[in-house]
């Protein structure tokens, strides 16, 4: 009996430290006793707030004092890889195939995985049920929807449909949906060019048309309450707001409003792809525990784990197989769908500040400082300048492709697109740090 | 070398030498950042960095977002900071009028926006400025006028931050002109009373001029920290404001070194607003010594 007791707790004096993002890292102790049960290893938890995490995480690497395992916004991976912070993960750690593809790629940097997919986010249609009886399912019918009522209800308290301005995901995805390709392999912008001007303008089009305001996220007071009120019809963003609104809306008004998938590009298939955001687990390149953390990621991975912790948190689940809970939920089920047509933003370190550049040029557009074209002129020359540094040293030392994976990926159905690699990859940070309208009181 | 020199140094050697290893040495570090592209992949390896002389300056000065930066910079200085040292006078001519009572609870009240922590201040100001429900468009309401959207307007974003600040920093240069005031001997107001001067002749001849010196140091301590503005548009207004009406030079220092992890050139970001701060420094003390 002793003997076997001693067995059950090998390691019983390791203890790693883990970093969680703001909620998820309060949470995540929740789900830790069970882990030092099952292996001894203790995990000390310290919660990072979303807004500091990416500064905190960099100079917690120049500094030598990352934690042995951690959490990161998956559009931080290519500069985690570049900075040489964290190391490759054995991808029989999980089964892939449990995965969605495009967001399991935001975590492939040249070929090598490096992340695994802790839980998954994607931005889609929230719509009122009362005001659009069916989703559009392709532009046109998106414009023609847009257009109806606009004409039914020209006043300037109502738009069809509300993007703020400062959001980089809506002009990117508009872009990705028409095949953009925004950065190649050689690290050269590709901003002018009929794939991103005819997404671009689409979204430019919103705008000039008066479907949408031209307002930042700043300036909507309280997009709940507006939506609920029906000053509004549509929205694009993420899983986060569906908790949001059911918690804020009224009963009442709980019954007008649902998502849908992405409305396609006329001719491809629906729905159209969005970008894949969520947050991945990493394990550090200085930790000296790597095996220990490589457990806790594979725990935190399990099927049932993953189904616990879409309870505690809401967030919805990488592995399908987690799934089962939602697809009784409607306005989350459409998620689902979405997440199996998603594209990774260019593996770069340079990719946030380039989809940065995209949301700044359009407000400058739509403010009508530029037509669509010129502004995607101003960005060729813009981002070419930014990627200067990446194109010398892709020059000296042959860093792997951006279009992570090593494998090309392509857009399916559209024959104009098909010599050209797509560049796919899902952000979770994009919903998360920069774009997510901040909680209001 | 004479015994009192040579005592004098052994005492001021661990000071200088503190100085040397956390001022001098990183600044001369600082600046050779500027003149090489320090970036993400310089953290990689090293072997990524280029010397690169003045060109990041030279972009920095073809960069509009620089010129916009600066012209904010200077707007919410130039506009901010005399008002800061006209209110903080003010402040302290009531604190110190002889008819004053309370001036214990008054000083405490100005004095504590300073050491209150600035997100809270941002929290609350935050109410202030909302454009609806906001205290300052209510009372403004009250009045007949409609307010502006005070954070989410370009023209109205600057001069909302030039009132906070003023309202949190004039506190500081209220007690030193405090200070001051009570330093100027009382016989002078009564010689000037004798030759009839008013009350008004008497704060122009005789306070003003004996008010020099805390001039020139209030003007500098402002001006520094006008200049240096950061945490002010960092939690009112993140990202720059609406169309970057609230970007200032730090606030384009910090984006371009800890968001973009551009260190070669948010070093040379930095080394633009040194030269600033010592002009006005050097502007100040030349101003007062014209006099």
């Amino acid at each position: 009996m002793l003997f076997l007791a001693s067995c059950a707790r090998p390691q019983q004096s390791t203890t790693i430290e883990f970093w969680g993002l703001g909620r998820e890292g309060e949470v995540v102790a929740e789900l830790i006793p069970q882990f030092t049960k099952e292996t001894g290893i203790r995990v000390d938890v310290q919660q990072i707030p979303w807004t500091a995490a990416h500064e905190k995480i960099l100079t917690a690497h120049v500094g030598g004092s990352l934690p042995d395992a951690l959490q990161v916004g998956n559009s931080w991976m290519s500069e985690l890889v570049t900075i040489g912070a964290i190391v490759p993960l054995e991808p029989t750690l999980v089964p892939r195939e449990d995965y969605f593809g495009g967001i399991w790629d935001t975590n492939v940097i040249g070929g090598t995985l490096y992340g695994i997919p802790w839980y998954v986010d994607t931005r889609l249609l929230f719509y009122r049920t009362d005001m659009i009886p069916n989703p559009p399912r392709t532009w046109s019918e998106w414009m023609a929807v847009m257009e109806k009522l606009r004409r039914e209800n020209p006043s300037r308290d109502f738009y069809p449909i509300v993007m703020p301005t400062n959001e980089w995901p809506q002009p990117v995805i508009l872009a990705l949906q028409r095949g953009a390709v925004l950065v190649d392999d050689d690290a050269r912008a590709h901003f002018d060019d009929p794939r991103f001007i005819e997404g671009f303008s689409f979204y430019v089009d919103m705008f000039r048309r008066g479907y949408a305001p031209a307002v930042s996220n700043t300036q909507v007071a309280n997009i709940y309450q507006q939506f609920g009120e029906g000053q509004f019809a549509m929205w694009i963003t993420g899983p986060w707001d569906v908790g949001n609104l059911r918690t804020r809306l009224t009963a009442e008004q709980q019954k007008s409003w649902s998502t849908a998938p992405l409305p396609a590009p006329d001719g491809t298939p629906y729905p159209g792809v969005a970008i894949a955001g969520g947050s991945s687990l990493v394990v550090s390149k200085r930790s000296e525990k790597q095996e220990a953390a490589k457990k806790f990621i594979a725990f935190l991975s399990r099927p049932e784990i993953q189904s616990r912790f879409y309870e505690l948190t809401g967030d919805l689940p990488a592995r399908k197989s987690a799934w089962r809970a939602i697809e009784g939920d409607r306005e989350l089920a459409a998620f689902g769908r979405q997440l199996d047509r998603t594209v990774a933003l260019p593996r770069l370190p340079e990719a946030e500040n380039i989809v940065n550049a995209v949301a700044e040029h359009g407000q400058l557009t739509v403010r009508g400082q530029y037509t669509p074209r010129q502004a995607a002129q101003a960005l060729d020359k813009k981002v070419d300048a930014m990627l200067e540094k990446r194109r010398w040293v892709l020059a000296r030392s042959p860093v792997p492709s951006p279009h992570a994976g090593g494998e090309r990926v392509r857009v399916r159905g559209d024959a104009r697109r098909e010599e050209r690699p797509l560049t796919l990859a899902l952000s979770p940070h994009a919903g998360r740090g920069d774009c997510r309208p901040e909680a209001r009181p | 070398m004479k015994p009192q020199s040579r005592a004098a140094l052994l005492f001021l050697t661990p000071g200088m030498a503190l100085i040397a290893l956390f001022f001098i040495l990183p600044v001369i570090a600082g600046f050779f950042l500027s003149l090489t592209d320090f970036d993400l992949y310089s953290i990689g390896d090293a072997a990524n960095t280029r010397f690169v002389g003045a060109k990041n300056y030279a972009s920095l000065l073809d960069n509009p977002l620089f010129w916009r930066a600066l012209t904010n910079t200077l707007y919410f200085s130039f506009v901010g900071g005399p008002l800061t040292i006209a209110v903080a006078l003010a402040a302290a001519l009531l604190l110190n009028a002889k008819l004053a009572r309370f001036k214990a609870l008054f000083r405490t009240i100005y004095f504590a926006p300073v050491v209150t922590t600035i997100v809270g201040v941002a929290i609350v100001w935050k109410y202030v400025y909302h454009p609806r429900v906001g205290l300052l468009n209510r009372m403004l309401d009250a009045i007949g006028i409609q307010g502006p959207d005070w954070l989410g307007d370009p023209r109205w974003a600057m001069p909302a931050l030039i009132l906070l600040a003023v309202w949190r920093g004039f506190g500081y240069a209220t007690v030193i002109f405090l200070a001051g005031l009570q330093n100027v001997p009382e016989e002078l107001y009564e010689a000037a009373k004798i030759d009839g001067a008013g009350e008004w002749k008497q704060f122009w001849h005789v306070t003003l001029p004996q008010l020099g010196p805390t001039f020139v140091f209030v003007g500098i301590i402002t001006a520094i920290g006008f200049l240096q503005v950061f945490a002010e548009p960092y939690v009112m207004t993140p990202d720059g404001g609406p169309l970057n009406a609230t970007l200032t030079i730090v606030m384009l220092m910090y984006r371009e070194g800890f968001r973009w992890w551009n260190m070669g050139y948010a070093a040379a970001v930095a080394f633009i607003l040194f030269a600033m701060v010592l002009l006005a420094t050097l502007a100040n003390t030349l101003i007062r010594r014209t006099r």
